[in-house]
């Protein structure tokens, strides 16, 4: 309840800034007008139909980005050769702006869902796949010398052991992956794509509406809040059912 | 020399070199069917490098260690190797019973017969009304317990301890020596056993090898081996204050580095 008082105190004081001297401001609107700018989305189905389309697509680029990352951190971190192989290439992408492929996505998909999820992939793909590497090579000595000693396959070790020693780590990219899909995703609708949360945020500024604006604002937070939120309660689902190695 | 018939484990000439130091000059020793062989040594002798080169874990740089007749060239599901250090040796995310089913998982015993098997082992070990607890929740007595019933789950032909009770404090530690001494006689295990615990290679033992460190041509590793003609079942109190137990602790003190 204490943590709502600050921004309850803001709303307020925005509320009589923009109803005193900041009166016809084009940046500025009061909260109770974002309020009924935020109704007047949620009425008119706009609300519902960007939301779903960037979560749509943050969701879908996550999910092709992390298993993408999940299958090369796995090789990188279980080779010694793979992973001496593949670390130029690794160091050498992963420091590209995901939003600097924006011009080429858009060349190879056009506008649309598939254009955004490829931006979102990739941004995606380069925490998933260094942090999967650093788990695995970071997998319990002894646990390997266990696998070897009851003589598993490679299959079986991965399966067995690997794979479940390294969750509470894929959980902490998990969440960052969740974070960097919901930015990129509303990046690539304010730079280019013509859909999703981004974008309606950006026509409400260019027709000079700030309460709708700031509404959109509002509920991009929001949003993000609730998606932490639910990933954290499934880490910590995933933690109980494993005997709770992670906090 | 060749190997009697009821010979588990014979290491022939067996010498290791790891990073350009000899750890272990060549090493003569065969290790019957049932029995319970423990090597003591001080620090960095190379007995744990014994029982890695035993289980396949290091090949040596001389000779060769033979099962059953066969050099060994990796490690088999037929040796179970129990580590010092049970809380990395255990699956953190697997209960206690699915921590002793990855033995049999790995051996493709048929799902059905997993049950049975699995609470007749946590039984032997006294863990039977913990088969659902995790790792964590399990004092370190009790995990090191899980790892021997994992051990046991594999019906391995011998049994290769390092240290297994190095970490455990004192109470705790006679108690496992006491089970391990009783499931070793029900079972009928052939068990190699590293220890810095002089008494408790005698105590455990039916014959005892002491190493010594920096082994040179004059010097080698192995400096003594001795039967341990103590009666069983052994008692902490009564076998402790055996003659026979404390003249061998005198011969073998020395033995230690002390």
């Amino acid at each position: 309840m204490r943590a709502l008082v600050f921004p309850a105190a803001l709303l307020v004081a925005l509320e009589l800034w923009a109803r005193t001297t900041g009166q016809g401001s084009d940046a500025i609107a009061p909260p109770s007008a974002a309020v009924l700018a935020f109704g007047g989305a949620l009425m008119d189905g706009s609300l519902l139909e960007a939301t779903a389309f960037t979560l749509g697509s943050a969701a879908l680029g996550l999910l092709i980005g992390a298993l993408g990352g999940l299958l090369l951190g796995t090789l990188l971190g279980l080779s010694r050769r793979a992973g001496q192989w593949g670390y130029l290439s690794v160091e050498v992408a992963r420091p590209i702006p995901s939003v600097a492929l924006i011009p080429l996505a858009m060349l190879v998909f056009g506008f649309g869902l598939r254009m955004e999820v490829s931006v979102v992939a990739f941004a995606c793909l380069w925490p998933m796949l260094v942090l999967t590497q650093a788990a695995v090579l970071q997998v319990e000595p002894r646990l390997l010398e266990v696998a070897r000693a009851l003589q598993l396959s490679p299959l079986q070790r991965f399966a067995w052991i690997v794979g479940p020693a390294i969750v509470p780590r894929l959980f902490v990219a998990l969440r960052l992956g969740v974070a960097i899909a919901l930015v990129v995703a509303v990046t690539v609708e304010i730079a280019a794509n013509p859909h999703g949360m981004g974008y309606a945020m950006m026509i409400a500024q260019q027709s000079l509406d700030p309460a709708l604006m700031l509404a959109w604002l509002a509920w991009i937070g929001v949003v993000g809040y609730a998606i932490n939120v639910g990933a954290l309660a499934l880490q910590r689902w995933v933690a109980r059912r494993m005997g709770e190695q992670t906090a | 020399m060749t190997p009697a018939a009821d010979t588990v484990l014979h290491f022939d000439q067996v010498a290791i070199t790891l990073g350009g130091r000899q750890i272990l000059s060549p090493v003569d020793l065969s290790i019957r069917r049932g029995e319970f062989v423990c090597v003591i040594g001080p620090s960095g002798c190379g007995k744990t490098t014994l029982l890695r080169a035993a289980a396949g874990f290091v090949a040596p740089s001389g000779g060769s260690v033979q099962r059953q007749g066969k050099a060994i060239t990796g490690p088999s599901r037929e040796v179970a190797f129990v580590f010092q250090d049970y809380g990395r040796a255990l699956l953190p995310w697997r209960t206690v019973q699915a921590n002793v089913s990855l033995a049999l998982e790995a051996a493709q015993v048929p799902a059905a017969e997993r049950p049975g098997r699995i609470a007749r082992v946590l039984q032997t070990v006294g863990l039977g009304a913990h088969a659902d607890k995790f790792p964590a929740q399990l004092s370190g007595g009790m995990q090191q317990r899980v790892q021997i019933a994992r051990c046991l789950a594999q019906q391995p032909d011998v049994m290769l301890m390092d240290e297994p009770f190095g970490a455990l404090d004192a109470m705790t530690r006679e108690t496992l020596q006491d089970e391990l001494a009783r499931l070793v006689r029900e079972e009928g295990l052939t068990v190699m056993f590293v220890t810095h615990d002089l008494e408790e290679a005698l105590y455990l033992g039916d014959r005892v090898i002491a190493l010594r460190s920096n082994p040179t041509a004059a010097l080698p590793s192995l400096a003594a081996l001795i039967e341990v003609p103590l009666p069983q079942p052994r008692d902490q109190l009564s076998t402790k204050e055996h003659p026979e137990f404390l003249r061998l602790r005198r011969e073998l003190y020395h033995y230690l580095g002390h």
